[in-house]
């Protein structure tokens, strides 16, 4: 009867931060019933269903590609402006739609935390995982439009989950800030959709290569913003063998490896400070929340 | 005592923050407003705190009811309670005594201010049926989520869904969307999920107070016999009727203290007795009062309650109420009316008392002061704790209205004198009826 036999210690909140990791590990299968309803539910009662997954990254492919690619003439790494825009637009979309899920979860699953207990950092971690399967669907959508161009990916996809991780810490620190904050200030849900959208102009449409060179060591100021890491690196991963130009009748890498894992250095601390403080916060506000939500 | 204690409970409180920021989801506006308000209290707290370190700690229980910063509340002080294994025991109390806080620090849903609990197994809370079920998901999904979510593993799940389903007598809705369920389908449903949990300890809030009549039946029988099999369970109910049923143990809460443990009778007895020292049968409505809708000036200025004859928010099935309402008024009021509304603790109405319903000729001409009385002869309402709402209005509008004034109790009284008891279980009124029973001398019962 009592082989799973446990004490449970009921205290007051101390302690400067305890995630509880081993019970995040033990309890992990109620984090798979959670992503697995969330997939389920989310395309409930739409005529289109899955479809929107690729809908989405199609048509904001079209927008960027022919409105900042062509008509505007940014900088496309040597690629097809098409192409170029939709292999940041598939992750990018992936972390904007989890970072927003995330801020509003705590709120959303309210009803739920003041009636039970569990872990609560599956509530905001839910949907960076959930998500996944939407960020398949895009990525093979972008391997469709790779092979249309001719292009057989690089060896360097075998890089793509570690970009994946990357942008998954930023949404998980990010976002458990402001579901905490969510809790206690409802602006939340009215700012998040306007923060989304200034950081995807901040990330998606100028790149890095587009940068003038003559900033020099400067430019890689731009991958603070840990998200310019994430996308150039999950672009540069899969196409940087056709991501050339010419330079003086010589072809040369827009990205180099080393300018890639400069900007990644950049946005490191960023990512790692984002991830501490959003945690940290989400422990301190996890205190009270059945009391305030 | 041969059994060991599986909840150790020490010197346990939780304290809450009244006030401007019991309703914490505000917008940075009004943060920012209120900074001041917040110095000032942060100044204010350190000051008691300094002189509650003077007066030191002696001064124990008066000191949280007054002494310290008044934007605090003690919703539940210095609790010390062994429960050991395999007992059955009731949480007894008014509404505000403590017992939700109770459930919800044990299941780990808010974290105490002081003190501990151990635990010594798994702990299962169902404080409310049906917790993370989707709509959109099919009955055979939310078995699944629901039992995750209440702390099953998916083995567990799949190897009680039979059983699960067999208890919710849903067998053929499984594969439709619990959306399109009828709200007493999805109650089965989600009290089966929970019956079938396995914990050492079980803490259940109120929950088996849904479904109807013979689900509720099924549902207490299922948590005797999950008793009966040696788990331990924390029950709350204000249904004395259920709890001296299914109980071993009593523990009444007053005011955020344990004030009375020991067997369920003992406790019970305890809780009427201490309620007939009531303070509540006697209200003073000139002084000011939450969620009272009144226009400018109040209608009533004081209101009374005599149980059984006796001053006393407590009487018994069978038994006789009167109410007295003082009114004071600076005009005649024209068209008074005056209801006393009675709900059950699910808000529903029981009954209402009008004399404008049922004499509207005593209301006519009413001078600008005095006393209205109500006296309800025979009580035919089945045990339990009620709630009496009083408002009174003229030909356009209401003019006062208090919507909790009082609650109520009605003891369990043997009113048929055959033993049994009575309880909500059985409906929500009991009738006198007459009984015939005639056979045929050929349908001799060893006929069939």
């Amino acid at each position: 009867m009592k082989q799973d036999f446990v004490t449970t210690n009921i205290e007051p909140p101390h302690g400067f931060m305890n995630l509880n990791i081993a019970e995040l590990w033990h309890n992990r299968e109620l984090l798979y019933f959670l992503c697995w309803r969330d997939i389920k539910v989310k395309y409930k009662q739409t005529a289109l269903g899955f479809m929107w997954a690729i809908i989405v990254p199609l048509v904001n492919m079209v927008i960027f590609g022919t409105i900042f690619g062509r008509v505007g003439g940014l900088p496309t790494n040597g690629l097809n402006p098409y192409l170029s825009y939709l292999a940041v637009l598939v992750p990018w979309n992936y972390f904007a739609t989890s970072l927003v899920m995330t801020s509003l979860s705590m709120v959303k699953d309210a009803p739920m935390l003041t009636k039970i207990y569990f872990p609560r950092l599956y509530s905001p971690l839910n949907p960076s995982f959930s998500n996944l399967v939407d960020l398949a669907i895009g990525f093979s959508i972008l391997l469709v439009v790779t092979a249309i161009n001719g292009i057989v990916p690089a060896a360097t996809s075998l890089l793509l989950p570690l970009f994946v991780i990357w942008m998954m810490l930023v949404g998980v620190g990010i976002g458990s800030f402001l579901s905490a904050l969510n809790v206690r200030y409802r602006d939340v849900s009215h700012m998040v959709p306007f923060l989304v959208q200034i950081w995807m102009y901040m990330t998606v449409l100028t790149s890095f290569s587009g940068l003038p060179e003559r900033w020099g060591a400067w430019r890689f100021l731009y991958g603070i913003n840990p998200m310019v890491g994430a996308v150039e690196g999950f672009r540069w991963a899969l196409l940087n063998h056709h991501m050339v130009k010419e330079v003086g009748g010589q072809v040369v890498p827009v990205l180099p490896a080393h300018d890639l894992m400069m900007l990644m250095a950049a946005g490191l601390p960023a990512m790692i400070g984002m991830l501490a403080l959003g945690l940290y916060y989400f422990k301190r506000t996890e205190r009270i929340f059945a009391d305030v939500v | 005592m041969s059994r060991d204690a599986i909840i150790e409970i020490e010197g346990l409180g939780k304290r809450y923050r009244l006030g401007e920021s019991v309703d914490m989801t505000r917008n940075f506006r009004e943060t920012l407003m209120s900074l001041p308000g917040y110095f000032k209290r942060k100044a204010a707290e350190k000051l008691a705190r300094a002189r509650a370190a003077e007066g030191g700690a002696g001064a124990g229980g008066a000191a949280a009811e007054n002494g310290e910063s008044p934007a605090y509340l003690w919703a539940l002080r210095d609790i010390n309670l062994n429960i050991a294994e395999g007992d059955v025991v009731g949480i007894i109390g008014r509404n505000g005594a403590g017992k939700s806080t109770m459930l919800k620090i044990l299941s780990r849903i808010t974290q105490p201010t002081t003190g501990r609990a151990k635990i010594h197994g798994r702990l299962s809370a169902l404080l409310e049926v049906g917790t993370g079920f989707h709509p959109e998901l099919t009955g055979r999904e939310n078995i699944f989520l629901n039992g995750a979510i209440l702390g099953m593993r998916k083995a567990e799940i799949e190897r009680k869904f039979d059983e699960i389903v067999a208890f919710a007598e849903t067998e053929k809705f499984l594969d439709t969307p619990v959306k399109r369920y009828s709200s007493g389908m999805r109650v089965r449903l989600a009290f089966a999920v929970a019956a079938h949990l396995e914990p050492e300890v079980l803490v259940v809030d109120e929950v088996i107070a849904v479904g109807d009549f013979e689900f509720q039946n099924k549902s207490v029988r299922r948590m005797q016999q999950l008793a009966q099999e040696g788990r331990t369970v924390l029950f709350v109910s204000h249904n004395l009727a259920i709890l001296r049923h299914f109980c071993r143990t009593g523990v009444l809460l007053e005011k955020g203290r344990i004030v009375h443990t020991g067997p369920i009778d003992d406790t019970i007895d305890h809780y009427l007795a201490r309620s007939h020292v009531a303070q509540h049968h006697d209200i003073d409505l000139r002084k000011p009062l939450d969620n009272r809708s009144a226009g400018s000036p109040p209608f009533f200025t004081a209101f009374r309650v005599f149980g059984n004859g006796r001053p006393s928010t407590i009487s018994t099935m069978g038994g006789s109420l009167d109410f007295e309402l003082d009114y004071d008024y600076p005009r005649p009021v024209d068209g008074l009316r005056v209801n006393i509304i009675v709900r059950d603790i699910n808000e529903q109405v029981v009954v209402q008392f009008s004399p404008s319903q049922q004499c509207p000729e005593k209301l006519v001409g009413s001078p600008t002061r005095g006393t209205i009385r109500c006296r309800v002869p025979w009580l035919n309402l089945i045990a339990g704790t009620y709630r009496v709402e009083i408002n009174a209005g003229d030909n356009e509008k209401d003019i006062d209205r208090i919507p909790e004034v009082c609650e109520i109790t009605l003891a369990e009284h043997d009113v048929f004198g055959t033993g049994k008891a009575l309880s909500r279980i059985h409906g929500m009124v009991y009738l006198p009826c007459e009984w015939q029973t005639s056979w045929e001398k050929s349908a001799a019962p060893s006929a069939r």
